[in-house]
């Protein structure tokens, strides 16, 4: 199929329609809004459910109802917006209720600014809401994944029941870039049934409840149990990760999404100089490939590991997990919407490898 | 024998844990039962919320949703939209929809969502333990407002059944109490009237139902119940505030 030309924001929300996707609510925020605009026209004539509501907080809660409700939801908004939904992110994990959730990232804390940033790893990886819970969070490098991610990212969220974050920064929700539609679109009819949806009983079943609430400490710690073993199983199959030119690397950059493309550039730099650099990109940043990290930094040739983020050092510290002291961590970023340039990621690497 | 009377199927065996004298138990039968009469508990959604009421998913013979507190509002917002042809309802306390709630029940008003909002105001949040509510009146004691209420401090109480009827969505809007015989059957026919014309697609629709806690006022049930009658409906009138129905006329 031919490739065509798509604004980051509007392939994903047309990846999501393609996705079986028939429900959005949302909230205006930059760098997001192409995201509503487009849903607001493209939503309807798929015949689905596009609202726009009074807040990012009843946003994420419809997206409790219509998920409750047995449909393939999803919500979007960039940082301080995704602050506002945390409360309904976790009530989700709590009622095991399946959503997609897209942050497209600015600059932090507060208000911050609206240019690209990853200050919102902590917040995306460890949970922002309250409880012991977990999001599948998917972040892609440009937009050819964008598009390719988004049917897995609801596969994956009615699979295991939970919510499934993209996490992008700014650059890829706002930059075009050519885009294959690779993936046959799907129709609400090809999805798989939801019997333990709120749909009405129709007289055939007992009601169904959907909760987060267990007010007996015994009942609440086995619903945590529950769902502690499902997060291993996700754990265990659903890490994803890329290797580039990683034969013979002195160094090996770890980054996710456009510093990733960053790491790459400097990796070239740096092999005009003959020095071989490889990177190594989560694409999952939960479930997190720390396996596959801890190998690729123990090649013999590995003398330096170096993460690059558009933050002041938030994955670095997973990173550092998997690479478990067996080679020097090193971190270089820029935060705020600042973008590091190819030139200063190559010298970090040269100054890791004392040179 | 003849049966002239037997519980609703509209509402489960399940105990549950209303306090004595509280009124939950009648406001729940007259909802479950006005489901049962329009026949439509088989395609009803209800929306439990965070307060006294937040079991109500055990005692509803429906499909049930738990929401966030104060939530309520825009999860039926989410239900209602995705199953447009099915009953979608909220049952929400006072803390719930008039304070912590408060954009989300305005704004499924201003919509006009086909929801029916079951209003519970008691003046107090019960489950947390009486504390101040925004229903709370000037004066009456809390345990926040030691004193009582300070006008002051604190403000007055929230009317919200007069604010919603200011909005072009809400369809039909009004007070009522369970306080005598006759209060109740007044209760039922507003409760109906308000599920009907949901099922008509009119809007936005929401009964408030002025209920005692015997339990954090400090009274007898009898003594809460005259309490109710004295003190809050002069500052919450009963009374129909917006009735699109009668409006064509």
């Amino acid at each position: 199929m031919a490739k065509e030309l798509w604004k980051g924001n509007e392939a994903i929300a047309e990846a999501a329609i393609r996705a079986g996707c028939r429900c959005y609510f949302g909230y205006p925020i930059t760098p997001q809004s192409e995201i509503p605009e487009y849903m607001s026209l493209h939503m309807p004539e798929a015949g689905g459910v596009f609202l726009q509501s009074e807040s990012e907080i009843a946003a994420i809660n419809m997206v409790y109802g219509a998920s409750g409700a047995g449909a393939r939801v999803m919500t979007s908004s960039s940082s301080p917006g995704i602050s506002l939904k945390q409360e309904g992110i976790s009530y989700m994990c709590g009622a095991e209720l399946p959503g997609v959730i897209v942050n497209v990232m600015r600059g932090g804390p507060g208000l911050g600014t609206i240019q690209p940033a990853q200050g919102d790893y902590y917040q995306a990886t460890r949970g922002g809401g309250n409880g012991d819970y977990r999001l599948i969070v998917f972040a892609p490098a440009n937009i050819q994944e964008v598009v390719d991610l988004m049917q897995e990212a609801f596969e994956l969220a009615d699979k295991y029941r939970m919510p499934v974050m993209m996490l992008l920064d700014g650059m890829i929700g706002q930059m075009m870039e050519p885009v294959e539609w690779k993936r046959p679109a799907l129709s609400p009819e090809d999805l798989p049934a939801k019997p333990w949806a709120t749909t009405g009983t129709k007289g055939e079943r007992r009601p169904n409840i959907i909760n987060s609430l267990f007010i007996n400490p015994d009942a609440c710690n086995d619903h945590n149990r529950h769902l502690e073993e499902k997060y291993q199983r996700v754990i265990e199959n659903e890490q994803r990760y890329e290797i580039n030119d990683a034969d013979e690397a002195e160094v090996l950059f770890v980054a996710y999404g456009t510093p990733a493309r960053l790491a790459r550039a400097a990796a070239r730099l740096l092999g005009e100089e003959g020095i071989k650099a490889g990177v190594f990109r989560p694409i999952t940043v939960w479930p997190y490939p720390y396996e596959a990290l801890h190998e690729a930094a123990s090649k013999e040739s590995v003398r330096a590991v170096v993460t690059v983020e558009m933050s002041t050092g938030q994955m670095v510290d997973d990173v550092r997990i998997g690479v478990n002291g067996i080679k020097p961590v090193s971190f270089v970023g820029q935060a705020g919407g600042v973008i590091p340039t190819p030139r200063e990621v190559a010298d970090a690497a040269r100054k890791a490898l004392g040179r | 024998m003849a049966i002239v009377y037997q519980k609703t199927k509209g509402l489960t065996d399940a105990e549950t844990h209303y306090c004595p004298g509280c009124t939950h138990g009648i406001i729940h039968k007259l909802v479950a039962e006005s489901l049962e009469e329009l026949g439509v508990l088989e395609k009803t959604v209800g929306i439990a919320p965070v307060g006294c009421s937040v079991f109500a998913y055990d005692y509803f013979n429906c499909d049930m949703l738990e929401a966030a507190h104060g939530r309520a509002p825009a999860v039926a917002t989410g239900v209602k939209r995705v199953l447009p042809d099915h009953v979608v309802f909220t049952y929400q306390g006072d803390g719930d929809l008039a304070a912590i709630g408060t954009a989300e029940i305005v704004h499924a008003a201003m919509r006009g969502e086909k929801i029916t909002t079951i209003f519970v105001n008691n003046a107090i949040y019960g489950m947390t333990g009486g504390q101040m509510a925004p229903t709370t009146l000037v004066g009456q004691r809390a345990t926040t407002a030691p004193l009582g209420r300070d006008r002051n401090h604190a403000g007055s109480p929230i009317r919200m059944a007069e604010i919603l009827a200011t909005l072009d969505g809400a369809a039909y809007i009004e007070r009522v109490t369970v306080i005598s015989p006759s209060h109740i059957m007044k209760a039922k026919r507003a409760i109906k009237k308000a599920f009907e014309l949901q099922m008509e697609g009119r809007g936005f629709t929401m009964i408030e139902v002025l209920s005692s806690c015997p339990t954090n006022w400090g009274l007898t049930p009898v003594n809460a119940l005259n309490w109710l009658n004295e003190n809050m409906i002069p500052v919450f009138p009963l009374g129909v505030f917006k009735d699109v129905t009668k409006e064509e006329v």
